[in-house]
């Protein structure tokens, strides 16, 4: 499988990796490619999918196989370093991903490190937070924000990098109907290839145009998405939601 | 938690760039700390006081930072007049009343008390961030300010994993006593706090390291000094020096 036309690619190929001291590896000669797609990863706790995602950036080291981005191999740090410039990824706890104490600086951390001058980070940071819709948070305490908050600006400070592939670890954990469906508009508007993990069946279809499962260390392509209407019913019937058919 | 009770308000001190508080702060206090004669901590009392009134402090908080320092002072009024030496004012059962112990107490009591004030109105009114943010522009090792602002940052989240833990503990009936049981459970209690703050440093290691951390954390800038600051660093040098020479002249 080529992709010659995308002008980006990451690709793992025969990838075998065991987490010390258990004897079964997660994976073993796992091939995956990710060019101009935005890709649903499911799989049970626990199959690999955060052990996935760190492996495509560097951040654990395979036991064999090659991680190969833009058609180069990437071998030691130096090389990661360049590949995390262009591929962001969203933690799967927001907590972890925001070390600043303010708001403004976390999502400026990035562009800082990416070289860029105060004037353009501030800009930047400024500008990526009106985007994900959290326009006048940049003087807050990052740790008194609310769980969904966090998320949001958690997502501002990986865009304010302007990465060319994005990978999100479960983005919906812990967002509430409002929050699912902002973040679902914000996602819905990037033209970025992205790589998905997520629980959630619904944000998923209504995302991805790839989807795979990952069941004991074995990606699963599935090409079909079966479109199906229910019908239920729901405790709290005051407060109940609406399908949107006309998806 | 950190609450920071002093760093909300928009008197001039609160305004002031902190850079420029700080040195002010470190230079009053100073002199104030290794003066001997009583002359220089009873002028920088009234100068704490009239920085607190000038940066308008809420007195509730002020009073009760008071009061904690000054739990310490009584002990040494209990103590100092009675072992201080010197000349003895009266006997006091087997003891003496000591004029050099009195002078001693009260020396420290208005060094103590001035030096409080003058940080709080001078420090206090910023944000720990803003501190350390001037601390980096007074070219402090960037480590040390590293330190400061992740355990800023970290602080009440590590507290609050360990109220976790405990609660889950409370949950299933544990209370405290004086037995191995207790010790162990507190034992394992730190340990789980410990095992699980290192984790999460190095997810937050992962977080950094994704974003382009090389080893030098950028800080963004926050403020810069302005003229009226340097005023104020100018009145800071002339109290200083007031206080250093007032001694002299008195």
């Amino acid at each position: 499988m080529e992709c010659v036309k995308s002008p980006c690619s990451l690709e793992l190929r025969d990838i075998t990796f065991s987490y010390p001291g258990h004897q079964q590896p997660v994976f073993s000669g796992l091939d995956f490619q990710l060019c101009n797609e935005k890709i649903g990863l499911v799989g049970d706790n626990g199959s690999g999918k955060t052990t996935l995602l760190q492996i495509m950036v560097g951040l654990l080291k395979p036991d064999a196989g090659k991680i190969i981005f833009n058609g180069r191999v990437m071998e030691n740090e130096k090389d990661f370093f360049r590949l995390r410039r262009k591929v962001g990824m969203l933690f799967q706890n927001a907590e972890d991903q925001l070390f600043c104490p303010s708001v403004l600086e976390d999502v400026a951390f990035g562009p800082l490190n990416l070289g860029q001058s105060q004037e353009e980070a501030r800009e930047i940071s400024i500008s990526t937070l009106k985007r994900v819709g959290l326009s006048g948070y940049e003087n807050r305490i990052t740790h008194r924000l609310s769980g969904g908050e966090k998320r949001l600006v958690s997502l501002a400070t990986v865009l304010a990098m302007e990465p060319s592939i994005l990978l999100m670890d479960e983005p919906t954990n812990d967002l509430d109907h409002d929050g699912r469906h902002r973040l679902l508009d914000i996602l819905t508007g990037l033209d970025q290839a992205f790589l998905l993990i997520s629980h959630d069946w619904d944000f998923l279809a209504q995302l991805c145009n790839g989807f795979y499962g990952l069941d004991h260390g074995r990606l699963l392509k599935s090409d079909t998405l079966q479109v199906h209407q229910h019908r239920h019913a729901h405790p709290l019937g005051e407060q109940g939601h609406h399908h949107d058919h006309s998806k | 938690m950190i609450s920071e009770p002093f760093a909300i308000g928009d008197s001039l001190l609160h305004r002031a760039d902190p850079a420029v508080k700080i040195t002010g702060a470190l230079l009053l206090t100073l002199i104030i700390a290794v003066s001997s004669s009583l002359a220089t901590p009873v002028a920088g009392l009234v100068l704490g006081l009239m920085l607190a009134a000038g940066a308008r402090l809420p007195l509730g908080p002020l009073y009760k930072r008071l009061l904690a320092v000054n739990l310490f002072i009584l002990l040494l009024w209990i103590t100092l007049p009675l072992t201080g030496g010197g000349e003895a004012i009266t006997p006091l059962g087997p003891l003496d009343l000591s004029s050099r112990g009195i002078e001693l107490a009260l020396l420290i009591t208005f060094k103590t008390n001035g030096i409080v004030l003058i940080l709080t109105a001078l420090t206090a009114t910023s944000s720990i961030l803003e501190i350390g943010h001037s601390l980096e522009r007074l070219h402090l090792p960037h480590k040390l300010i590293l330190l400061l602002l992740t355990t800023y940052r970290y602080l009440g989240l590590i507290e609050q994993e360990y109220q976790r833990l405990r609660r889950s503990a409370a949950l299933r009936c544990f209370s405290t006593s004086t037995n191995l049981h207790t010790y162990r459970t507190y034992g394992y209690l730190i340990g789980m706090t410990l095992i699980r703050s290192y984790d999460r440093s190095r997810r937050i290691h992962k977080a950094m390291l994704m974003r382009g951390f090389q080893g030098h954390f950028p800080l963004l800038a926050l403020q810069a000094t302005r003229p009226a600051d340097l005023l104020l660093l100018l009145f800071f040098l002339a109290c200083g020096t007031g206080l250093a020479l007032l001694p002299v002249f008195w």
